[in-house]
């Protein structure tokens, strides 16, 4: 199993894009500006996430989730 | 498209077209970037505003006024209804930001700046420590353009303040995650906003209906990021819909973030200024943020105009001042009003309504509900009363 790299080690976590409106909260509150935001296209930018969970908290339609075993490389 | 401008300002929502704007009207070069391919839209927005908000910018025009707003209805956690209606120049309206946005857009291209769309920008040039333009993606292609300063109106997402290194990120407890639906067939008052308080509906928040006129309506909530941590502010959405409008026909359904906070410490920087919600302008009580962000923008736009015909750029740093003067600290009242809101159990909600209730409907002004609401939280005794007003 390949899991992505975060800033502590391993991602844990994910950002569903289908289910996305990419309106913004999390990017907002990351402190590390590990989220990348386009039009229409979301992304967290692996080697600054620290997997503090604060974009998890903040998204008002839970599309971010937490997964403790990491997030498989793609 | 020059080689080079005076001013770039990233974004065209309301406060990037008024920086836009006020820096043309002094005779500078000015372009507006915009990361979606149209102007409005998507829309992340209750859409309510003042009269007077709107009118310091634009003239009204029934083209994107939805609805006209003379009354608001609060709503306690044991559902106690307080109407509170308000003369004709306290009047409110209800926009259709799709339209509202792209006509304040035409506003600033009329005074000479120019817009790109489609443009994603994903960093800063800098000259030693002074930003000195920005790199972005346009049509797939990855490119550079020199600016003389530049104005972050890149909403609540910012990102381009913290590249030049200011601290932009807001604690997840300060935002206000909301979602709305956009729903038909709900049949409320069409001149009045309601907000609902209380646990069930929006804890650390507001839940509101504003309506658009045909019996349709935004129908949302924010809930601060704390509350969020337990539950999600599409949860509350759902729930309200079930119990409330089961059948109601939904439009369309929108997410979004309001940073409910005081203006950021530092809103410029050598070469570079934020505006509007990017800077943190949105009244923290309210949540309002088109009125007070178009007032900073603007404000941001005239002295960065003002400092390139100066040829003085560090003129661009005494907007810090200039925006803390005009709403800035009325921000920072309205912030400790909010805390304390936030604190407030339902029983104390309703016992607040109960009491606002026995003042007779046609002596009932905001400053008068206001008052009796104080009697019971005297900590939070100041100029309450202009909370809504801007």
């Amino acid at each position: 199993m390949e899991y992505r790299q975060a800033k502590t080690g391993v991602l844990m976590i994910e950002i569903l894009p289908d289910k996305c409106d990419f309106c913004g909260c999390c990017v907002g509150v990351c402190p590390e500006d590990a989220i990348e935001l386009k039009e229409a296209e979301i992304f967290i930018i692996d080697e600054r996430c620290t997997n503090c969970s604060k974009c998890i908290w903040s998204c008002p339609i839970e599309v971010i989730m937490f997964n403790k075993e990491g997030v498989v490389a793609k | 498209m020059k080689e080079e401008y005076d001013i770039i300002v990233v974004g065209a929502g309301p406060a990037g077209s008024m920086a836009a704007r006020f820096a043309a009207e002094k005779g500078v070069s000015v372009l507006m970037l915009e990361k979606d391919r149209d102007v409005g839209y998507p829309v992340r927005c209750g859409e309510a505003i003042s009269k007077a908000g709107v009118e310091e910018f634009i003239d009204s025009n029934e083209l994107w006024i939805k609805a006209h707003i003379n009354k608001f209805s609060f709503i306690a956690p044991d559902e106690t209804e307080v109407l509170l209606q308000f003369d004709s120049e306290q009047e409110g309206y209800v926009l259709e930001r799709r339209i509202f946005d792209y006509e304040l857009a035409k506003t600033a291209v009329n005074t000479g700046a120019q817009i790109l769309t489609r443009t994603y920008v994903n960093g800063l040039l800098f000259d030693d420590d002074k930003v000195a333009g920005v790199k972005y993606e346009h049509n797939g292609e990855q490119k550079e353009l020199k600016a003389k300063i530049v104005i972050a109106a890149d909403g609540v997402e910012s990102r381009v303040g913290r590249w030049a290194g200011l601290k932009t990120h807001i604690d997840f407890r300060d935002m206000e995650c909301c979602t709305q639906i956009t729903a038909a067939n709900i049949n409320v008052d069409p001149n009045t906003l309601y907000f609902y308080f209380g646990e069930e509906f929006a804890p650390e928040g507001y839940f509101w209906i504003f309506p658009k006129g045909d019996n349709i309506a935004n129908i949302g909530l924010g809930v601060s990021g704390m509350i969020g941590k337990k539950k999600s502010a599409q949860s509350f959405l759902n729930s309200f819909m079930e119990k409330y409008y089961p059948q109601a026909p939904i439009l369309t359904t929108i997410a979004g973030g309001v940073p409910s906070a005081v203006t950021l410490d530092k809103i410029s920087a050598p070469g570079i200024a934020l505006v509007g919600d990017a800077a943190r302008q949105v009244n923290p009580l309210s949540g309002g943020g088109i009125a007070s962000g178009m007032i900073g923008a603007s404000i941001a736009g005239r002295i960065a105009g003002e400092a390139i015909k100066m040829n003085k750029l560090d003129h661009l740093l005494t907007y810090d001042k200039a925006w803390h003067d005009r709403l800035g600290r009325r921000h920072e009242t309205f912030n400790r009003i909010k805390e304390g809101i936030f604190n407030f159990s339902d029983e104390k909600f309703n016992i607040i309504a109960h009491s606002i209730n026995k003042i007779p409907f046609e002596k009932r002004t905001l400053g008068r509900v206001f008052r009796t609401a104080l009697i019971k939280q005297p900590s939070l005794i100041i100029d309450i009363a202009k909370v809504f007003v801007i």
